[in-house]
């Protein structure tokens, strides 16, 4: 009876249902619409606007909104709307590329940590003793360390650009491990892992097929909550010297640069300053509506 | 509280008033304000500029400086010199001679005893005085008589105005601080928030780093001064709300360092209420040139020493043309407007040891092509950058954390590519650039790149220490755990013979004729030394306060007994 009121639907690939899904969710959409927007933004906008970021011009200093400068230019006459989009190029990488590292290390680590007994024990004390780390010197020692023969090897942005990667990577994985690991330890308990086991799925299969698609949605979470965090830290590093050179703008470069001239050229705070909270909220939309898309409980509901 | 201070001072004043002598204490009250709040009075305790000064209300040294770096008398009849006997002939002892009469502002008589004191009080091994330099090398302090104290130093002195001279080397009343002396001194509370004292002002009323509150001294010893019956001084902030409470507001009369960008001066200058004065120290902000090689590749002990000479700047005319290619004036507009001047000079005062050298002051973009050119620097390979014998002209250009040196960096950074120099900028967090710290590489010291920018001034009005910074001996080397002030690696046999020659010297026409030629040999003669801008002080004062003359060799307020109420 059951079959001829159900039409059956032509297979197809299960990220179709995620993408329906997600689609429900508005606020995912208008992330995501933002994203994107921002990223061709940083990606085609050189081309499009081929003004030198770095090229100062003293005779068009801090000059408003104008056809020249659509977005104004700054105390040494450098134009805005170049330095935001080379700053967001930079601080964008910056901020993937760091998550991409952290949250891989962190869901590597809490897997590790919650599937395996034997493992969870100096596991989760590294994890400890990171969290214990105190990371401003900790970056400091890096920095002083590895600066020079880095940017002796890949050029001084290049280098630069790796270390903050690894430095903010390496030390923002362990709130990921953790929640990883505490899903991880409830999910294993569950009847369909048991069955698994019991038909004798290895422990690779288990972790790969099983688990992690299941603690997707709160990885998801972290990852884009890190996205925000990398920004914000390397604005800090940018900050106190330890980041960029100073003739590679970054957001967080261009807002601390603004903030001595914040009541006389307020916008020059606000515009990178809405560029980070727009890419960090919609990333976060993003998040939103990827964690719903991705757990296999609310979708098709 | 605002409220308060300010009924409490009116009331003062309303007391006041009508008990003050002829013309003291007519004119109100003086309210001051302090971007960093004062913790001492005591000047021997702190080495904060802000305690200093506003101690210098109260406490006052035998003789200070001049806003042209002179030495004046205060607390003494005359200044001691070698014509009227006062420096004796050996240069190795000086006599001041003290105004009769002369009382503290209990009443009670000031004597030599009292300067004895204090030299016994800062000189105390347990006492760990802040200004304990300007006791170097002083032998014994002794008290001829009643009105008359003798300096004697170990060696000949050529600038004996050390001891009692200046706010950092101010008189403490004997009978007050009897047992404050040694391992005491920071605990006697009561002495140090208020010293007796034989300047213009006692205090009535400390909170410390909060706001001290003054009374015109009964026994200054101008009976027609201090014009104010009282003064507030009020600390706390920043130096931008400093300017805008006294530019501004008007809440203020006199807001000490307000440093603040060039924009905003000419905002708050509109607006009417007050002006910024200005006044030129010694404070030069430079760029120096490494002598020697600072490449990576070198072993770790060879880096920056004389082992190795520079490959690119030890040529003269590699240095010049970076100098050459600098407009200062561009630099002072954008970084601090009315705060600094360009100067091309490392001693930019006092006017006595300041060279007539000005030949930097014009940017010279054809010229430094040439003499690039001339030193066979081409691009022959058409990137955009000179080379030479397969070597790129490419510098590391490093400097410490801070918004103007940024702006400086870009600038700089563009000229010098215009001339097809390659610069690649590093910035260094203050406290580790000037930290010092011989396992760091990247303080100013080591020098890891091959030119670098930061300011450096010299205490007092004397040059002689300062420019023998740079004799070959005081090159930063691993063997003295990168410590030294020789930050270049200069060395010129000639420079130190010079140098030898001006310690022995005491005519201060020849030890300004030295100077000059020392400082010219630094700059304008070797381009080791690329200064760009010279960074006064700035301060503001309302419309309505006169009298005010900034100094910058002495206290800030050296002359508040001076200041009055415009009407």
């Amino acid at each position: 009876m059951t079959e001829t009121t159900t039409a059956i639907r032509p297979p197809r690939n299960q990220w179709w249902d995620v993408w329906d899904q997600f689609k429900t969710h508005k606020g995912a959409l208008v992330g995501l619409t933002i994203f994107i927007t921002i990223l061709l933004g940083i990606t085609i906008g050189p081309w499009l606007w081929d003004m030198a970021p770095t090229y100062v011009d003293l005779r068009a200093r801090n000059k408003g909104f104008s056809m020249a400068h659509p977005l104004g230019t700054d105390q040494l006459g450098r134009d805005l709307l170049a330095r935001m989009m080379a700053g967001g190029k930079v601080s964008l990488s910056v901020g993937l590329t760091a998550m991409a590292l952290a949250v891989s290390l962190g869901t590597t680590i809490g897997v590790l940590a919650g599937y395996f007994k034997k493992l969870e024990s100096p596991l989760m004390r590294l994890t400890d003793l990171f969290l214990a780390l105190p990371l401003l010197p900790l970056l400091l020692l890096m920095v002083t360390l590895f600066r020079e023969p880095l940017s002796q090897r890949f050029g001084p942005e290049g280098g630069i650009f790796l270390l903050i990667v690894t430095a903010i990577g390496a030390t923002s994985w362990m709130q990921t491990a953790r929640i990883v690991r505490g899903e991880v330890l409830a999910i294993k308990e569950r009847e369909f892992v048991l069955a698994a086991r019991s038909i004798g799925t290895p422990a690779r299969r288990m972790v790969l097929r099983h688990i992690l698609p299941n603690v997707m949605s709160p990885i998801m979470v972290s990852a884009t909550l890190g996205i925000a965090t990398a920004i914000i830290t390397e604005s800090a590093l940018s900050f106190l010297g330890l980041g960029f050179p100073p003739d590679f703008p970054t957001w967080g470069r261009l807002l601390f640069d603004a903030v001595d001239q914040i009541q006389l050229y307020p916008m020059r705070v606000v515009l990178p300053g809405i560029a980070i909270s727009l890419t960090v909220l919609s990333v976060n939309y993003i998040g939103d509506g990827l964690r719903d898309a991705l757990d296999p409980r609310i979708r098709g509901r | 509280m605002k409220l308060k201070t300010a009924l409490l001072g009116a009331a003062a004043s309303l007391i006041l008033a009508p008990a003050a002598f002829a013309e003291r204490g007519t004119d109100g009250e003086v309210r001051i304000l302090y971007a960093q709040a004062v913790s001492t009075m005591n000047a021997y305790l702190s080495s904060g500029t802000k305690d200093v000064e506003v101690g210098s209300l109260v406490l006052e040294p035998l003789a200070g400086f001049n806003e042209k770096g002179e030495v004046i008398p205060r607390l003494v009849t005359e200044i001691p010199s070698l014509e009227n006997g006062g420096i004796s002939e050996d240069l190795k002892s000086i006599t001041w001679k003290i105004i009769p009469g002369l009382k503290w502002s209990d009443g009670t008589p000031f004597t030599a005893h009292d300067a004895v004191f204090t030299a016994n009080y800062c000189m105390d091994p347990a006492g760990g005085c802040a200004q304990l330099a300007r006791y170097e090398g002083v032998d014994k302090v002794e008290a001829l008589d009643d009105l008359t104290v003798k300096v004697s130093f170990h060696e000949p002195k050529p600038n004996p105005f050390m001891a009692f001279v200046g706010a950092t080397s101010p008189i403490l009343q004997a009978a007050q601080f009897a047992n404050c002396t040694g391992a005491n001194a920071s605990t006697c509370t009561e002495e140090n928030f208020k010293p007796i004292g034989t300047g213009p002002f006692r205090v009535t009323e400390f909170r410390t780093n909060d706001t001290v509150m003054l009374e015109a001294n009964p026994n200054y010893r101008d009976p027609a001064k201090p014009a104010f019956a009282t003064a507030l001084v009020k600390g706390g902030g920043d130096a931008t709300a400093a300017a805008r409470a006294v530019m501004e507001t008007g809440e203020f009369d006199y807001a000490w360092n307000t440093q603040i960008s060039p924009e905003l001066q000419e905002e708050l200058a509109g607006a009417g209420k007050g002006q910024f004065v200005n006044a030129f120290g010694t404070l030069v902000e430079r760029i120096e040139m490494n002598m020697t090689d600072p490449s990576p590749n070198l072993p770790e002990g060879e880096r920056s020493t004389a082992a190795h000479p520079h490959p690119i700047l030890s040529d003269i005319r590699v240095r010049k043309a970076l100098s050459m290619a600098i407009d200062r004036q561009i630099l002072v507009d954008i970084g601090y407007g009315e705060a600094g001047r360009p100067t091309c000079n490392l001693v930019p005062a006092p006017e006595l040891y300041a060279s007539d050298n000005t030949d930097c002051l014009t940017q010279d973009m054809e010229g430094a092509k040439a003499l690039l050119a001339e030193a066979g620097w081409t691009d022959t390979d058409g990137d955009g950058i000179l080379d030479k014998d397969g070597e790129k002209l490419s510098l590391v250009y490093q400097t410490s954390v801070n918004a103007i040196r940024q702006d400086f960096q870009a600038i700089i950074k563009q000229w010098w590519n215009e001339l097809g120099v390659e610069v690649e900028l590093k910035t260094v967090d203050p406290s580790v650039f000037f930290g010092g710290d011989a396992g760091s590489p990247d303080t100013f010291q080591k020098f890891y790149a091959d030119v670098e920018m930061y300011a450096n001034n010299f205490d007092g009005t004397d040059p002689e220490p300062y420019l023998a910074q740079y004799t070959c001996d005081k090159a930063p080397k691993p063997e003295s755990q990168w410590q030294g002030e020789n930050i270049n690696r200069f060395c010129d046999p000639e420079y130190d013979a010079l140098i030898k020659q001006l310690t022995a010297t005491g005519d201060m026409e020849e030890r300004s004729a030295l100077a000059k030629r020392l400082n010219d040999m630094l700059t304008k003669d070797s381009y080791v030394i690329v200064p760009i801008v010279d960074r006064g002080r700035l301060s503001a004062h309302s419309n309505t306060l006169g009298g005010v003359v900034l100094n910058t060799w002495d206290s800030e307020i050296w002359n508040a007994s001076d200041w009055f109420r415009i009407k």
